[in-house]
């Protein structure tokens, strides 16, 4: 009640569900740059997807919600957990770096991160926002996606043929080398 | 049910440029990740962060400006991403059968 009565108020004051989730998604993403245990990096890189997913119902965009925690978090994170289960790796593989690495790799970071940020620092003086606030419906998304997008709907049918065929050929073990 | 049938938008509280700051640094986290680590599964884990900085700039560009185009293709970007992780991780297993390391510095036989 009180933070409604603050956010009607001062109506230019941040919203905190944003602050909070972008808080979860930036520390859960450094989390799984950082972890040594990979098992604990997927299980990060889940949370992150799910406040991504927040994200998205808060722009309300809620088809892709759903889709990202199906497809990201439900399909693709257990597909690696299984091959993290497959691989077995005990003891931690990964070598210890060269410090300068790590150095090497920050500078690229931050530098990247300073050219974007002053690019785009100013952007809420230049766009004006859209009067539709409904395009993220399956309704207007569907009505798009069958009719203009089509073509690029099928391609990525044979798309994932291909992966497919290609996944099941490079996971398959091959018997003729192990014999002979 | 729904946000929208409440009149809430959340471009009336948070301005756009919030979510592109969020997004360019969930970028640079994925970046950084896959300059600095060295096992295959991290790599190819921040791959998938950084699509999914590229997909949340898409949304809420797409989502501030009406336009339900910058959606379309956030969903085609799922589609990419789930095939590149089909196939990276079967690369990765066969890598694994060979080698007995996920360490990518391991693969260096082009080296010379």
């Amino acid at each position: 009640m009180l933070l409604t009565l603050l956010l009607e108020t001062r109506p230019n004051v941040q919203f905190w569900p944003f602050i909070v989730v972008s808080f979860i998604t930036i520390l859960s993403a450094l989390y799984v740059v950082t972890s040594k245990k990979p098992v604990y990096s997927v299980l990060a890189l889940i949370v992150t997807f799910l406040s991504i997913s927040v994200h998205y119902v808060m722009l309300n965009a809620q088809f892709l919600a759903i889709v990202n925690i199906i497809v990201y978090a439900g399909a693709i994170m257990v597909l690696f957990l299984f091959v993290l289960m497959l691989l077995n790796l005990k003891k931690e593989t990964e070598p210890v770096k060269h410090i300068s690495w790590g150095i090497i790799a920050s500078i690229s970071g931050l530098l990247l991160l300073f050219v974007l940020v002053a690019a785009l620092v100013s952007i809420d003086d230049y766009i004006q926002p859209g009067l539709d606030r409904e395009v993220g419906l399956i309704k207007n998304l569907g009505q798009m996606l069958f009719t203009k997008y089509l073509v690029p709907f099928e391609l990525t049918g044979i798309l994932f043929l291909s992966a497919m065929v290609g996944a099941v050929l490079l996971g398959k073990r091959e018997k003729k080398e192990e014999l002979s | 049910m729904s946000l929208l049938e409440t009149g809430f938008h959340i471009f009336d509280k948070v301005g756009i440029s919030n979510y592109l700051f969020l997004s360019v640094l969930l970028f640079c986290i994925g970046l950084f990740g896959v300059l600095y680590r060295r096992n295959a599964i991290i790599l190819l884990m921040c791959i998938e962060l950084m699509l999914n900085a590229v997909n949340l700039m898409f949304v809420s560009f797409s989502s501030y400006l009406g336009d339900s185009n910058g959606q379309l293709f956030v969903f085609f970007i799922m589609v990419v991403a789930a095939a590149e992780a089909a196939v990276g991780l079967a690369i990765l297993v066969s890598i694994y059968r060979n080698t007995r390391n996920t360490d990518v510095s391991f693969l260096d036989n082009l080296k010379g």
